[in-house]
């Protein structure tokens, strides 16, 4: 394993860390944790395939090396981002904004706060020193080394805290932006702690501004929902072609608690989003539904891991993939039941469409079961669009193209209706339409 | 000119002939009844003329006005006015019967460089296609033949057709799981289609039909070709005597 820091991508990548640590935001102990996040990084270095968990998304050969950390956003990196962000805005959700892996508050929608909602950057929490957010935001797992790598440079990102009892009326949307016209690489990293008996909706959006092409995207998400509390989650990814997006959700549930996710990645040029949930108390339920359209040579990876570790949760997985040209999605799925999780009821299903012949998609159910009373499963289906209903469909005048697109929305709306908020389910619609508009 | 021609056909389902040289000359005005037992080649006809992909032609040619219609993809067939009203419709869930039917429509309107059709000219004009065929209005609103029992599959067909007034219509066995009353419903909606313009191929094993939709020919056919022309009478005889007589013929 030590052969692997001493590669030229390691030391170049050493270097840089050398030269930014003192630079990136928190002082004394998170810069301690930094450098050993960083020291874990390094001993692995980028994952590559004979490392089981990233044996579909092989990084090192895919993404070589990581790139130089993106400067602070000017003016006109500013200006640039505010127009990506307008083109992808969502009526009623309060925006937030990052550029180039730095909170930007003008572009961001801060004003007239719900009672019991509170926003700050990451960077001046860290600064500002608030211990236990501050670990909060950083407790994350070193073995993960993309995730030990996003704790060792996150430059900023959100901290949102929801007192107990508050409903929030407007969804939060955390929006990516890179802006940069160099490559360069971006980290961010959020901290979403729910009290007890909220209901919150976030949205988090990947893009980048006009003309951007080759970037790298490092993110993590941290979310504590509370006893009682919701959370709806929606994730759009719509990075350029060229684009890396390597992120990473670590979300832990109280009692009562629910989880809707829905996720949906249609850019970048390989991606891969990790969720961890754990389940910390009992009788709480969790919803994750996906759909990845990709094309070309694009390359998505979704990896789950469900953690039941008390009794009576309810997990679901239902991930779905569209995948076209020489385009590659893999989809890992793991759910553990420990020994005291008895009652759990955890079901995961995932089903590819392939529309070339050179497409793949790659599909990794694991079950670890270590109680006796559950009920668990997983299937999985791949197959190509259905040439009876396609003929059937031509027959009645649909030019090939046209059919495929009502047969391919048909696939994506039965994830896509899982989404709660009206507003956002028409987003994501809208978002799948491009893709196929853009395949027409 | 007729409407349309197929000369000679020859045709093969993986690597067996199942059309040995058929012909059949179909002008505007006209109804044509096919008859023949099981697996002679009905639906497989009315499959090649359509386009449905999977068969080969080995030999002769299908004429649209005309024109080569084997050279033609299915989608330029329909917008050219050639309809095939299925044996077996398909259930395409997730895609709303409305959706589909206006997609269809403008698709074809665009293939014929006509204007497509706004949503609310859309509406109106289904909501009476609809009405007159005693088509309830909710099974617009579900996905295409999506839990439709067969009848209501067999007037979704009927609907279709309807909707997209072509020039040549195929019904294959639209009697087929359809109740008497429901039979006369879809018969009088054919009939109402029947113009100077338009010609229809039946296809179907029974005479039935054919007292509400009369014939101006009747074909049998029997082992991929068609083996007795004549005018409607043939479809009484056939029914006294059956099929057993033709297949020696075949
Ligand atoms: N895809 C196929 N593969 C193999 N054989 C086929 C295929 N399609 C049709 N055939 C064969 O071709 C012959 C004609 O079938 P076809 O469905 O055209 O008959 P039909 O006259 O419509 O019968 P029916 O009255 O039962 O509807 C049958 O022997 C059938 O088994
Ligand atoms: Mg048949």
């Amino acid at each position: 394993m030590n052969v692997v820091a001493k590669t030229e991508t390691g030391r170049a990548l050493g270097d840089t860390f050398a030269l930014v640590c003192d630079r990136l935001p928190g002082k004394g102990k998170i810069s301690d944790q930094r450098r050993q996040a960083f020291d874990a990084y390094e001993r692995l270095g980028l994952p590559h395939r004979r490392i089981e968990d990233w044996k579909y998304t092989d990084l090192r050969a895919l993404m070589r090396e990581v790139l130089p950390l993106a400067p602070a956003p000017d003016a006109a990196a500013l200006k640039r981002a505010a127009a990506a962000a307008k083109s992808r805005a969502i009526d009623g959700v309060r925006r937030l904004v990052l550029v180039d892996g730095t909170f930007a508050p003008a572009l961001s929608d801060l004003g007239k706060l719900e009672k019991g909602l509170s926003i700050r950057a990451l960077s001046e929490v860290l600064e500002t020193g608030d211990g236990a957010l501050s670990a909060q935001a950083f407790a994350s797992d070193n073995s993960n080394p993309m995730i030990a790598l996003n704790g060792a440079m996150a430059t900023d990102g959100v901290v949102v805290e929801i007192a107990d009892g508050t409903v929030l009326s407007r969804p939060l949307q955390i929006v990516h932006v890179a802006s940069g016209t160099t490559p360069a690489a971006m980290f961010t990293r959020s901290l979403l702690r729910l009290g007890r008996d909220v209901g919150a909706t976030l949205v988090e959006s990947y893009l980048a501004a006009d003309g951007v092409k080759a970037y790298q995207a490092h993110d993590a998400l941290v979310v504590a929902i509370g006893d009682n509390a919701r959370l709806d989650h929606v994730r759009l990814v719509e990075d350029t072609v060229d684009a890396f997006n390597i992120s990473s959700a670590t979300v832990s549930l109280g009692a009562h608690a629910h989880l809707n996710t829905f996720g949906m990645t249609t850019g970048g040029h390989v991606s891969r989003y990790q969720l961890t949930v754990a389940f910390a108390g009992e009788g709480s339920k969790v919803e994750t539904n996906g759909v990845n359209l990709i094309k070309g040579t694009q390359h998505a990876d979704t990896t789950l891991f469900m953690d039941h570790a008390v009794p009576d949760c309810t997990s679901r997985e239902i991930f779905r993939a569209v995948v076209d040209g020489r385009a590659h999605s893999v989809f890992q799925g793991r759910i553990i039941v420990r020994p005291d999780a008895q009652k759990t009821d955890a079901k995961m299903m995932t089903r590819a469409l392939l529309l070339s012949d050179e497409a793949e998609a790659d599909n990794k159910p694991e079950l670890e079961i270590f109680a006796d009373d559950v009920t668990c499963g997983h299937g999985a289906t791949t197959g190509a669009l259905d040439e009876s209903l396609l003929f059937y469909m031509r027959a009645r005048g649909l030019p090939e193209k046209e059919a495929q697109a009502l047969l391919i929305q048909a696939f994506v709306g039965e994830a896509i209706e899982t989404i709660v908020n009206d507003d956002l389910r028409e987003v994501a619609i809208s978002t799948a339409q491009r893709w196929l508009e853009a395949r027409a | 000119m007729s409407l349309l021609e197929v000369k000679d056909l020859k045709v093969r389902v993986e690597e067996r002939e199942i059309l040995h040289g058929l012909s059949l000359t179909v002008n505007p005005g006209e109804v044509h009844a096919i008859m023949g037992p099981n697996g002679s080649g009905k639906s497989t006809l009315s499959h090649v003329i359509a386009g449905k992909p999977g068969y080969e032609v080995t030999g002769g040619q299908i004429l649209f006005r005309g024109e080569d219609l084997l050279e033609m993809e299915p989608n330029e067939r329909a917008a050219k006015g050639v309809f095939l009203a299925f044996q077996y419709p398909v259930e395409i869930p997730g895609v709303t019967t409305w959706n589909f039917l206006h997609a269809a429509l403008n698709a074809q309107r665009k293939a014929r460089g006509e204007d497509e059709m706004s949503s609310p000219a859309f509406l109106k004009k289904v909501r009476e296609v609809a009405k007159s065929l005693n088509v309830p209005q909710d099974m617009l609103k579900r996905g295409v033949n999506v839990g439709f029992s067969g009848g209501e599959k067999k007037r979704n067909e009927i609907l279709q057709m309807a909707l997209f007034e072509p020039a040549v219509c195929i019904l294959d066995e639209m009697d087929s799981g359809l109740d008497i009353d429901a039979l006369r419903i879809a018969a009088d909606g054919v009939n109402a289609l029947r113009s100077p313009e338009r010609a229809m191929v039946v296809i179907t094993h029974y005479q039935r039909l054919l007292n509400y939709i009369v014939p101006d020919y009747v074909h049998v056919m029997s082992k991929g070709r068609v083996v007795k022309s004549g005018g409607k009478e043939l479809a009484l005889e056939l029914e006294e005597s059956g099929y057993t007589q033709f297949e020696d013929a075949a």
